[in-house]
């Protein structure tokens, strides 16, 4: 199982902060494409910032069970 | 109880707390940011503000700001408190302070660390006006990252 952490305008088209992948091993890449093909409103997760395990990771980089893979839309704190 | 230099809060930040954590005998300078809500932005009239982070990846965020800090001012000491919740009009959003042997180097330090929580903290805020709400990214008005992510320069430097 992966963990999807999904912050700010993403939270709120899906309604919840965190939801659950059953893959083994996925890329950051495929884990957008499929959560917009779940939630076809999620489109502007395209544009957000990704981290796998509070880092930020290029759409190549690979996700395991036990990861969690956060989408961080353009930040405005400050 | 181990002081936390890079810190995401609930509860009004004490700016006086910030400041301490920098002291040094060996600092000239403490030069304290205070980041606070704005009313007004283009015209529009905001009535409070609720910022929200995903809080473990940036206070590690907020700690990287200072590594980097300290990358080009070795003697720099930094904390940096954010709040988030409901802010109003006028709240403390965020204390930034940074103390070096002198005063030049501080007010770099400073400015870099606003500018950077701008880039790369995971933190965002959500306008709330009379007719409507808007959660805000993208503020330094650049394009938003076409491909995913900001480039690698931004994140790693």
């Amino acid at each position: 199982m992966i963990r999807i952490l999904l912050f700010a305008e993403l939270e709120e088209v899906v309604g919840k902060r965190e939801i659950e992948l059953s893959d083994e091993e996925i890329s950051v890449g495929e884990i957008r494409e499929k959560l917009e093909k779940q939630y076809p409103d999620l489109h502007k997760i395209r544009s957000a910032m990704a981290a796998v395990n509070e880092e930020y990771a290029e759409n190549t980089v690979l996700a395991h069970e036990g990861d969690l893979v956060a989408f961080i839309p353009p930040v405005s704190g400050g | 109880m181990t002081e936390k230099n890079f810190e995401i809060v609930q509860e009004p930040i004490k700016i006086e707390e910030v400041i301490s954590k920098v002291e040094d005998r060996n600092a000239g300078a403490i030069n304290t940011f205070i980041g606070t809500v704005r009313e007004l932005t283009k015209g529009k009239k905001t009535l409070y503000l609720k910022y929200d982070a995903y809080v473990p990846m940036a206070e590690k965020k907020l700690s990287q700001i200072g590594d980097e800090i300290q990358a080009k001012y070795p003697d720099a000491k930094v904390a940096i408190t954010h709040r988030i919740g409901e802010l109003a009009i006028s709240d403390i959003a965020v204390v930034i302070a940074v103390s070096t042997p002198h005063r030049a180097d501080s007010f770099d330090g400073s400015r870099y660390a606003i500018e950077r929580i701008k880039e790369i903290v995971p933190i965002w805020k959500k306008e709330h006006w009379e007719d409507g709400e808007k959660w805000i990214g993208d503020q330094l008005e650049k394009t938003a990252y076409p491909d995913g992510k900001p480039n690698p320069e931004e994140v790693q430097k």
